[in-house]
């Protein structure tokens, strides 16, 4: 019985499974958030995180990995995001069941009504720091920081992992090569961050929680937080081994395991499998296929969406706002694409340009 | 007992720290706020809705307390570590023994995670209310690049220690430098810049050397991490910080309903 749920378990972990699951996850979540907010779901799903948690420490691999020093926060992290996604799903909920009959937000009550700050704000704040204060102390207290052998530049570790907070972009890795995955893809989350304020102009939804007054932006922003992000840095700290092979939770770390790769190019896809052909000697040639998708992809598909599906969007944001827009959503959509692109068909590289080392 | 508190109350002494009376009336209230160097950060009054933890989940608020208690901890190593590959691993094992109530290594690291989870859920906060909407826009902004220098102050930190778990990681992590598009070695068209046909771009002076001052993470890497995570971040994080706040008031205070 032990043996059939974890080995259940292991089987959800597999990259493949884990990140459709927590699309699906997601999804569902918002789409049936009246059900999702109930403070029962919410006792729900925490009741189930910590039995699982609790019975997973009985297991030797489990614990090994889940109470690594370094571990034990990101597993904390994953309850706070849980929990915070849960609180603000729920108020959004309410808001706009209010909206909807006419009756003023849960802000909107609360706004009406002024305070002082001493002593109302200044003691909130100091039981926050106090409470968040002795935490950190009793933390500190039972977990020592981890320190390993002293540094060896000559023996190299297996598996080498970035810190904890750059393990999505790590995991980008077995998609992309890294200037896409450690240069481009960061730069742009920068940088559509930044962008933010200055692309999304619908006024509503500002100083209080809501779905329905802008689910497009939000739920773009929850895909990319919680799947790329959040989900990723989990994956990549519990689930990914000696050489970046996966390993279900309850899985033994063997250094020997090594998952073949067997990827190929869209060149070759293009020209070998379907046409029959050998490969282009002309690097422009070879590469059409892939370079001509991607201008499709960057150039006409948000042309296309324009006219169709983000049409209400593109009318209110204007057209250079709406292609900035497009283009960092595209940007981000690339990545899972290029997943399941990588599940489907084996998919290593949509250009390889060898001549110029540029591999996309 | 309460004479006693009275008699503090009205000394000179107290009287010339703090020149108002209890704050218990409108006006004592108002001024206790406002003449106090500390506390002048905040309004005087506040919307109800500003203050509920089910509002702001007071993220911002966590993230600047981890910052001060990174600070005041990080202060404290720095009297026992010193940043050169030979002393940099001992100085941390000698922490864990000899320096008596030795958890100021444990609360620097552990407030160090918790600051990145803070700061992350303090964004998603102010992104779910839609608070980085008009007159906020700017404020985003500032907070963006926070987060990106929270992210730095810590991948500096890791090094420090200088042990496998330190030297591989940074290793992982600035690896991706090598393949900047034309500036690292490994990078796209790097290899195409030539020059009578010799490389122009390679490891020893590539994005990548420039960020760990050598061609592999060495003691000059240690060096140069230790500076820029004990003073040059730190310094550029509480002026940002200052402005932050100082924001929060000219856009309106926290965020609520129009
Ligand atoms: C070192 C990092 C940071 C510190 C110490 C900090 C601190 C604070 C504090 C104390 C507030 C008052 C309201 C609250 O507590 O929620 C605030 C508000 C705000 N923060 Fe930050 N913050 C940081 C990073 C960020 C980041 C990463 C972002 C966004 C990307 C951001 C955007 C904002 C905005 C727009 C406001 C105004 C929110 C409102 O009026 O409701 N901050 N910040």
């Amino acid at each position: 019985m032990n043996d059939a749920l974890q080995g259940f378990f292991n089987a959800l972990g597999d990259p493949r499974l884990y990140f459709l699951l927590s699309c699906g996850l997601l999804g569902a979540s918002l789409y049936w958030r009246k059900w999702f907010t109930k403070i029962g779901t919410g006792v729900a799903l925490l009741a189930f995180a910590v039995v699982f948690f609790v019975w997973g420490l009985g297991d030797r691999d489990f614990f090994a990995i889940a109470m690594k020093p370094d571990n034990v926060p990101i597993a904390g992290m994953l309850v706070l995001v849980g929990f915070f996604t849960w609180l603000a799903l729920r108020r959004a909920v309410i808001n706009d069941e209010l909206r909807a009959r006419g009756e003023p937000t849960l802000e909107e009550r609360a706004a009406s009504q002024k305070v002082f700050v001493w002593p109302d704000l200044v003691y909130t704040e100091l039981i926050c720091l106090m409470l968040v204060g002795a935490l950190l102390v009793v933390w500190s207290v039972y977990l020592k920081a981890p320190i390993e052998e002293p540094a060896a530049p000559a023996i190299s570790p297996n598996p080498a992992k970035a810190p904890w907070y750059f393990l999505g972009l790590q995991e980008m890795l077995v998609y992309f090569d890294p200037w896409l995955a450690g240069v481009v893809f960061p730069s742009f989350i920068i940088l559509g961050l930044q962008a933010i304020p200055y692309i999304d102009r619908n006024p509503k939804g500002n100083g209080y929680y809501t779905f329905t007054e802008r689910p497009f932006a939000i739920t773009s922003f929850l895909f990319g937080f919680l799947i790329l992000w959040v989900s990723l840095v989990i994956l990549g700290t519990f689930l990914r081994g000696p050489n970046w092979s996966f390993f279900g939770p309850f899985e033994y770390w063997n250094t020997n395991k090594l998952e073949p790769l067997i990827n190929v190019n869209l060149s070759e896809i293009f020209w070998v499998y379907w046409l029959g052909k050998p490969l282009p000697q002309f690097w422009l040639v070879r590469e059409l296929p892939g370079l001509l998708l991607l201008v499709g992809y960057f150039g006409v598909l948000p042309i296309i969406l324009a006219r169709t599906v983000l049409k209400k969007i593109y009318i209110e944001a204007g057209f250079a706002r709406y292609q900035v827009t497009a283009f960092l959503l595209l940007m981000m959509a690339l990545l899972p694409i290029k997943m399941l692109l990588r599940w489907a068909f084996n998919l290593k590289y949509l250009v390889q340009i060898n001549e110029f080392f540029l591999n996309i | 007992m309460t004479n006693l508190l009275e008699s503090i109350r009205t000394s000179q002494v107290w009287r010339s720290i703090f020149r108002h009376g209890p704050p218990v009336t409108t006006r004592n209230r108002t001024l206790a706020v406002l003449s106090n160097f500390f506390l002048h950060l905040h309004p005087v009054k506040l919307r109800r809705s500003g203050l509920r933890l089910s509002y702001t989940w007071c993220m911002g608020g966590i993230t600047f307390f981890l910052f001060f208690v990174e600070t005041i901890t990080g202060l404290l190593l720095m009297f026992y570590y010193r940043p050169t590959a030979e002393y940099a691993f001992a100085d941390i094992q000698a922490l864990n023994a000899h320096v008596p109530l030795g958890i100021m290594r444990e609360i620097h690291r552990w407030g160090a995670h918790a600051m990145v989870i803070s700061v992350w859920l303090h964004m998603y906060r102010v992104f779910l209310t839609g608070s980085y909407k008009p007159p906020r826009e700017f404020n985003w902004n500032v907070g963006v690049i926070l987060l990106v220098l929270t992210l730095l102050l810590s991948f500096t930190g890791y090094l420090l220690p200088w042990d496998q778990l330190a030297i591989w990681a940074i290793t992982v992590g600035s690896n991706m430098a090598r393949a900047t598009p034309v500036l690292g070695h490994e990078g796209p068209f790097a290899g195409n810049l030539t020059w009578d046909g010799v490389g122009l771009i390679h490891a020893g002076n590539d994005a990548r050397f420039a960020l760990i001052s050598g061609r592999f993470v060495g003691e000059a890497t240690l060096l140069r991490f230790y500076v820029l995570h004990c003073v040059g971040i730190p310094l550029v994080v509480a002026v940002l910080i200052a402005i932050h706040f100082w924001r929060v008031r000219k856009d309106g205070g926290i965020s609520g309903p129009l």
